[in-house]
């Protein structure tokens, strides 16, 4: 039996799998049932400052291959819609039940320092083990100015951060939007303002398809639509690409990294912490299969390490990321050197 | 048996009969297995769950596959069914698991469930992994009697509880009707004695074959000499038909002649009938029309006494036979034999009908149909004078509690020999393993 206890961005926990910030985090009954099925942490749904907003209803889109499978979902569901003091209190109770796993709260705060401290005190209070900041949801927030708004200007990114490091002792994850040209930019930002580590990717902007009769966006709310953010099986390899860009560029080097997107087995998550990443967080497959798929998560990990002679994960944990190289380096097989 | 010129062997070539004795369903390739695994909705309260006699978390042995942590599947499977790689060769699965998967109402075709299972544990075994461990000596000692499923599976349960166990079995191969019974195409390749050796690898069992509980053993010593002990005999005897004196030659007991059939080392040695008529509407009856079929048999008819609907044989069963050339006539019911020069030359039927309560009966109208051979399926039954203890009886089986207790204390049973409905090899299982969790308790305490 290999070891699967690991740190994530300083962060403690029984396994490298954590649940995301999303629906399936968002209240007591559901952390308990993640943390009973055998989930190693979980990220709280994100905060924000109360009153809390308000969903609209047609949430989800999904788009299938060939009508079968889902590949990808597309949401449009804000951040936590229930009074800051309901979470605070449920954040409270499960640290203190599951004091072994990794209980983490995502915060999405107007950009202003007073917001954050207060808010900061609050989770300290709770007994959480550290913050995510939530910059990257691409829907309804950024339009109020906040979330990917933020994460995709990397001033801003590492002014917030600075402000969260230099007001609270809590670990510090920052959550990168992948809505934007190169993920390194927003990584190292998060790294200057003294971040304990990046996760990614939050959800791809992305519409799923178009009414034809009534030529509005799907899902559509009244004949109108907006754009969602995509996410499942069909956005891992770009999550894969953005989590090597960040393990193997110079200037990032050694920042941890949580990997999310599209991760729904523990093969997917090998290739993850293969790539450099600490550990994973997981939100469609769950949404899809429920939270007994970590079973197997843990399962097949220990499995697959125990096949390759891995005692814990540092001992694969980058490996592939050192074979990742430019374009310009790949060997290139034509025809004539073949035979070389 | 003397050789009749209508009952001769070698009717088919060597190689034919190989081909025609060939797996009928072969193994899954890893690419198949994958995107078979892929159709399974990993359904929440999945319903082929409750289905399935041993309550394998079929849902999630399956994901596994698709994930390749088949190790884990295979874990999933044989923790809850030991003979997990039998039962997806044999298990009539459409009325069981693959009769209620949520595939059906969708696509009209359910998730291959045994074949996927067969693929799981199949790798496994391959890979000569025990995959289960023992828990520290308890210092209690089990007689099981009787090697079949039944035996076998509460043999394994109990020594992976820590009990040290003995296995008792009259024949000199373990494994009951998996070894003699099961219709040859099923399991092929001697799986059922590889199946034994992962069993018993195990550790912890100890076997003697070749001593029989009523002859060389008695049950009131081994109540004596063994902390608790488990009865898995299965049926020894058969029912007989009762319209006459049986003639002599060229009737047979079908689970007589297919433990001669899946024990035989060369198939063209075994003397099979050109036309051949069974009796009876069980899978023992389809199997062994469609083996005589398979051995070469020129004209195979299976009679049965009411309709195809009360046939205990499936409707997958039924078609099986059919597309094997077999053919199934209903209401008729054996009148008499007919004879030719003092030899068995067919048998005389009465068509029947259900009167108004639904009892069966004879019409007086008949028909003849011409046999060299005549295979008997009417079921199995018990076999007397087995126990010098007094044991209760329940229609001619061993009376039980829900956990497999008998009315003496510290005597468990299971399988066939208990009264329990449908006899199936996964119920077998699934009541070993069940009686060794109770005899477990009831040693600890
Ligand atoms: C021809 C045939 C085909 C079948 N096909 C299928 C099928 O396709 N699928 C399916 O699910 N089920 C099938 N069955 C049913 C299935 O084989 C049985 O339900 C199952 O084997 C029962 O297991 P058991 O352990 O109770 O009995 P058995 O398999 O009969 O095992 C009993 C064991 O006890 C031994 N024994 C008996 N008496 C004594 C004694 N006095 N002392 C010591 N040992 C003794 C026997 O030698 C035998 O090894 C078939 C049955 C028959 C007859
Ligand atoms: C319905 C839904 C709601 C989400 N809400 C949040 C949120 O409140 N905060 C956040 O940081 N990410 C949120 N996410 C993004 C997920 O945490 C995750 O980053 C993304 O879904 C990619 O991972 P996946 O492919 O495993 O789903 C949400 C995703 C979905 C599908
Ligand atoms: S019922 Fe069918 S689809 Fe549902 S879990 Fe079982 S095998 Fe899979």
């Amino acid at each position: 039996m290999a070891d699967l206890s690991c740190t994530i961005a300083g962060i403690p926990s029984p396994n490298p799998f954590w649940v995301a910030s999303a629906p399936p985090s968002d209240k007591y009954y559901n952390v308990d049932r993640a943390f009973r099925a055998g989930w190693g942490g979980v990220v709280w749904k994100t905060l924000g400052i109360d009153p809390p907003i308000v969903n609209v209803t047609s949430r989800y889109g999904s788009v299938n291959l060939n009508g079968q499978k889902m590949m990808g979902l597309n949401n449009n569901e804000l951040i936590t819609d229930r009074p800051l003091e309901v979470n605070l209190a449920e954040i409270k109770q499960i640290k203190e039940e599951w004091p072994d796993r990794a209980v983490v709260v995502s915060l999405m705060v107007p950009c202003n320092q007073n917001d954050w401290e207060y808010i900061l005190r609050k989770v300290e209070d709770t007994g959480a083990d550290g913050v995510e900041l939530n910059f990257g949801c691409p829907h309804g927030m950024s339009e109020r100015g906040m979330g990917a708004a933020v994460g995709q200007v990397p001033d801003y990114v590492e002014m917030v951060t600075r402000w969260v490091k230099e007001n609270s002792d809590l670990p510090c994850i920052v959550k990168l939007t992948p809505n934007i040209t190169d993920i390194r930019y927003p990584a190292r930002a998060a790294k200057a303002g003294g971040a304990d580590g990046v996760s990614l990717i939050n959800t791809i902007s992305s519409i799923v398809s178009v009414d034809l009769d009534s030529m509005s966006p799907e899902p559509s709310i009244e004949g109108k639509g907006t754009h969602g953010g995509y996410c499942g099986p069909a956005v891992k390899p770009i999550a894969l690409n953005m989590t090597s860009e960040i393990a193997r560029d110079p200037e990032t080097l050694g920042l941890p990294i949580s990997a999310i997107g599209g991760i729904s087995n523990w093969k997917d998550a090998a290739e993850f912490m293969s790539m450099g990443a600490e550990g994973v967080q997981v939100c469609t497959a769950i949404m899809h299969y429920g939270f007994r798929i970590v079973e197997d998560m843990i399962e097949g990990l220990n499995h697959w390490m125990d096949e390759k002679g891995y005692e814990k994960i540092e001992d694969f944990r980058g490996m592939a990321a050192k074979n990742v190289v430019d374009w310009q380096y790949l060997r290139r097989l034509a025809s004539g050197d073949q035979n070389e | 048996m003397s050789q009749t010129p209508d009952i001769q062997s070698g009717r088919l070539s060597r190689q034919q009969l190989e081909q025609n004795f060939e797996d009928i369903h072969p193994p899954l390739d890893s690419g198949n297995a994958m995107l078979e695994a892929q159709r399974c909705y990993y359904c929440f309260d999945a319903p082929c769950v409750n289905a399935c006699p041993t309550a394998i978390d079929i849902p999630s042995f399956i994901r596994k596959i698709s994930t390749g942590n088949i190790r884990g599947s295979a874990k999933d499977i044989l923790s809850q069914n030991i003979m997990g790689g039998m039962c997806a060769r044999v298990c009539p699965t459409e009325v069981l698991c693959e009769g209620v998967c949520v595939r059906n109402t969708q696509e009209g075709q359910p998730v291959r469930i045994g074949e996927l299972q067969r693929y799981s544990t199949d790798w496994l075994m391959e890979k000569g992994d025990t995959l289960f461990q023992r828990a520290p000596a308890s210092g209690k000692k089990v007689a099981v009697v009787g090697g079949g499923p039944a035996g076998l599976s509460c043999a394994h349960r109990l020594a992976m509880l820590g009990h040290d166990v003995v296995v008792f079995e009259a024949r000199e191969k373990l494994s009951g009707l998996n070894e003699y019974g099961i219709a040859a195409y099923k399991t092929v390749d001697g799986f059922a004695q590889r199946e034994v050796d992962f069993i018993l690898s195990i550790g912890g069992i100890e076997t003697r074959c070749g001593v029989r509980l009523g002859k060389e053993l008695k049950l009131s010593e081994l109540k004596e000499e063994f902390d608790a002990v488990f009865l898995g005999i299965g049926l020894g005897d058969v029912n007989q038909l009762d319209i006459g004196e049986t003639p002599g030659e060229g009737v047979h007991s079908a689970v007589d002649y297919i433990e001669d059939l899946r024990q035989a080392q060369n198939l063209e040695n075994l003397p099979v009938g050109r036309r051949v008529v069974v009796i009876g509407g069980g899978s023992t009856a389809i199997d062994i029309a469609v083996q005589s079929k398979k051995l070469g048999a020129e004209d195979v008819t299976m009679v049965y006494r009411r309709g195809p609907e009360q046939m205990s044989a499936t409707d997958v069963e039924q078609e099986f036979a059919q597309v094997n050339d077999v053919r199934i006539r209903t209401w008729l019911q054996p009148d008499s034999w007919m004879m030719e020069n003092g030899r068995l030359s067919g048998i005389r039927f009465e068509y029947t009908e259900p009167d108004s309560s639904g009892k069966l009966t004879g019409k007086s109208e008949y028909l003849e149909i011409d046999a060299d051979c005549v295979f008997l399926a009417l079921g199995q039954k018990m076999m007397s004078d087995i126990f010098d203890l007094e044991m209760e009886m329940n229609s001619g089986k061993l009376a039980v509690d829900e956990q497999g207790a008998t009315s003496q204390s510290g005597i468990w049973a299971g399988g066939d020999c208990i009264r329990s409905g449908e006899d199936l090899t996964v119920h077998a299982v699934e009541q070993g393993k069940q009686a060794a969790i109770a005899m477990d308790q009831w040693l600890r305490n």
